[in-house]
């Protein structure tokens, strides 16, 4: 009993809550008309669809750089990717690919400058991170108006210049990785396997990564600085390759929810994408100093499972739509609570 | 331990352009921009005047909880969220002109009051991330909000009025048209000078509201808030109640957020019910560090100056970015990303000024243990 109670107080009351809130919407879909079958495939591919982001957020964490509020840098890197890639009129697997090459020394190049400006505020991360991200989405709304891109798919019909609000992938790679070896077991679900399996390898990666010589040296970093000193490992230069991955990782991420989604969204869309990564990972259980792919793993699928079952049963039950109010109440809810607990490592 | 450590004059120089930097970066941007916005002198003052009325006082809340050290007070838009309910009660009710105000202010109050302890208690949990914590409340809230005025007002909490409740009988409209009270501030004492209007009312109050801010810091609980700002270790031991006084700024600085709401909306005239608070934390911390504040350190003259620069900027480049770029779109990313720019600078300046503040600190102590060096310490804090 004291072991149980111990277990419930280190997992977190709100978690276990929310837990219980995602196993009762699948019982009640049924009884309210919801399709569990179709449900349960939209939480799949929405699953993958969301993983990669939230796995980006890992190495900052483990490095002791907080919850990556700034993920909207890597965003952008990948946004510059995929309509770079369009732009010079790859398709297909090319077309997906070549977004994801193009967009990694951009990733890597943004990754590194943003790493050093944090290295330079230790301790204050989180807020800076989140308006370093602000401001560089806003910065490049302005450029995706006067960069010149001139694919007609891309830019607005009738001045011929700046990129629409939001591009459609349809003809280039839409769903390109859902689709890959998709299997169909009835009419309504559908099992991604390509994106899992995209999304699988990318958990993999960064699994052996975080057990490499640099990513236990980042661990190091981030569980105590001091000792990890005086074994001769820089926490600079950590912090840098943490923020780096984070980057890249934000990069590839957004470019696979793009292909699910299907549309490229530019301008204003990436401001806010770093808040429900971040709610996921916390909903998993991970708190602001460690976070692991399983902490990934069960918080994306919860959060998504959320997401997509709260529209559907909340509606039919309550006859109105309260899935947004929510799901802000949850997800930041989650951040709240993960900020304000008493974390072990005394600051 | 904050003490900050004598420089060499070069230093000092280079201290002085570091400490205005983000106010000198402004500056010369709004320089640019202003002769090629093509707008008139009076046309852009007269702007700002009204600009003035309308936020001013928004800008002053943010001041009390930097004072005790808590940072800038994202969650100051949970008073936004109470001046707005006060308002749909008071078009409710059909109570026009200042009176509909003051009815506005009095509902607000206990709910500004509720929000303002909810978050300090929050904040006093997260010690160290206030502001990051502060902002994510604010998103909370603002789902909490909805929930209370979408689905509970007209379906639990009576509401008379059909013209601003939804069709479907319950929920407030997404935009409350606030003809009652319209302007009713700013016309209440309006001054013409000249081509100039200034709503002299709003003026009075936001003069009122600063001299209330210059009496509270010689209160006994102002000081112990600055006290705190300096040092909390410090202060608890000299029996300070440290939790107490930093939950009562959060209090106070929600309190005076709410009446800044009511002022800032009477001015617009018209409410969007779900939206009207979202930009209103950034708009305010814009401000506030424009004009050269720091996270630990803002004055009267800061928000004053910042209020002035950052609608300047606001006012001149949609215009300016139209005729240089052809867009004026362009001009109204390029303000707003200048606005969070401006944020992430005057923040991070802080953090690393504190780290170097900290890493001398360290290096006179090293100097003093081996008997060269005096530690430079009991200089006057900072203000």
């Amino acid at each position: 009993m004291n072991k149980l109670k111990t277990a419930v107080a280190d997992f977190g009351w709100p978690r276990i809550i929310i837990f219980f809130f995602v196993v009762a919407l699948f019982v009640a879909a049924p009884l309210v008309g919801v399709r569990v079958d179709g449900a349960l495939s939209d939480v799949l591919s929405r699953f993958g669809q969301n993983g990669i982001l939230v796995l980006a957020l890992v190495p900052m964490v483990q490095a002791g750089a907080g919850l990556n509020f700034g993920l909207p840098v890597g965003i952008i890197a990948g946004l510059l990717g995929g309509t770079l890639s369009m732009q010079f009129g790859l398709s297909g697997w090319a077309g997906f690919l070549g977004a994801v090459g193009i967009s990694l020394p951009f990733a890597v190049l943004f990754g590194w400058a943003y790493g050093l400006l944090l290295n330079k505020v230790k301790g204050e991360e989180m807020t800076i991170a989140m308006y370093v991200g602000f401001s560089m989405v806003t910065f490049f709304a302005i450029l995706w108006l006067l960069l010149p891109y001139s694919s007609p798919n891309m830019v607005w019909g009738y001045s011929g210049t700046g990129l629409r609000t939001t591009i459609t992938l349809d003809g280039y790679w839409t769903k390109i990785l859902n689709d890959f070896l998709a299997i169909r077991i009835g009419r309504f679900f559908v099992f991604p396997t390509g994106l899992l399996a995209f999304f699988a390898a990318a958990t993999g990666t960064m699994w052996l990564f975080l057990r490499s010589k640099t990513g236990t040296a980042m661990t190091a970093v981030g569980s105590n600085p001091d000792f990890a000193r005086a074994g001769g490992v820089s926490s600079d230069r950590m912090r840098l390759v943490s923020v780096v991955v984070s980057t890249v990782f934000g990069a590839v991420g957004i470019l696979v929810y793009q292909q699910s989604y299907g549309f490229i969204q530019l301008y204003q869309a990436p401001l806010y994408m770093a808040f429900p990564a971040v709610a996921a990972i916390l909903l998993g259980g991970a708190s602001v100093n460690k976070a692991s792919m399983v902490n990934v793993l069960v918080g994306t699928f919860l959060f998504q499972a959320i997401l997509t079952m709260t529209p559907n049963v909340i509606n039919s039950v309550l006859q109105t739509d309260m899935s947004e109010v929510i799901r802000i109440v949850i997800s930041n809810g989650m951040i709240i609570y993960a900020l304000t607990r008493k974390t072990k490592v005394s600051k | 331990m904050k003490t900050p450590f004598k420089l060499p004059s070069a230093a000092r120089v280079r201290r002085f352009a570091a400490d205005n930097v983000v106010v000198l970066i402004f500056l010369s941007v709004t320089a640019i921009a202003v002769p090629s916005s093509n707008l008139s002198a009076s046309y852009i003052i007269q702007d700002l005047l009204t600009r003035y009325g309308r936020n001013a006082f928004l800008v002053f809340s943010l001041l009390l909880p930097i004072m005790a050290g808590m940072g800038i007070n994202f969650g100051m838009v949970l008073g936004a969220m109470a001046g707005e309910i006060g308002l749909i009660f008071a078009v409710d009710q059909g109570i026009a002109g200042v009176q509909g105000l003051l009815y506005a202010v009095l509902v607000g109050a206990p709910i500004a009051v509720l929000l303002g302890w909810i978050a300090g208690q929050v904040l006093n949990r997260a010690r160290g991330r206030e502001m990051v914590t502060g902002y994510i409340l604010g998103f909370f809230m603002d789902g909490v909000y909805q929930f209370v005025v979408l689905y509970l007002m007209g379906a639990i909490i009576p509401i008379t009025s059909k013209a601003i409740t939804l069709s479907r009988g319950y929920g407030i409209r997404n935009t409350l048209g606030l003809d009652s009270v319209r302007q009713s501030l700013d016309k209440l004492l309006k001054l013409e000078l000249g081509p100039f209007d200034l709503p002299m009312a709003t003026y009075l109050v936001i003069a009122l509201l600063a001299l209330f801010i210059v009496w509270f810091r010689r209160t006994k609980l102002g000081q112990d808030m600055r006290a705190i700002g300096q040092d909390q270790t410090v202060s608890h031991s000299a029996g300070i109640p440290v939790e107490r006084t930093r939950i009562l700024a959060i209090v106070i600085s929600t309190l005076l957020a709410m009446v800044g709401q009511i002022i800032f909306l009477q001015n617009m005239g018209n409410m969007a019910t779900y939206n009207a608070h979202r930009q209103t934390g950034f708009f305010a911390a814009a401000a506030i560090l424009v004009g050269g504040a720091s996270v630990a350190k803002a004055t009267i003259p800061n928000v004053l100056v910042g209020v002035g620069l950052l609608h300047l900027m606001y006012i001149v480049v949609p215009p300016a970015g139209a005729r240089l770029f052809g867009s004026a779109q362009i001009g109204e990313y390029f303000r707003d990303a200048m606005s969070y720019a401006v944020i992430a600078l005057a923040l991070a300046l802080h953090a690393w000024r504190k780290r170097a503040n900290a890493e001398s600190a360290r290096a006179g102590l090293r100097g003093a243990a081996s008997g060269a060096v005096q530690p430079a310490k009991t200089e006057g804090g900072a203000e």
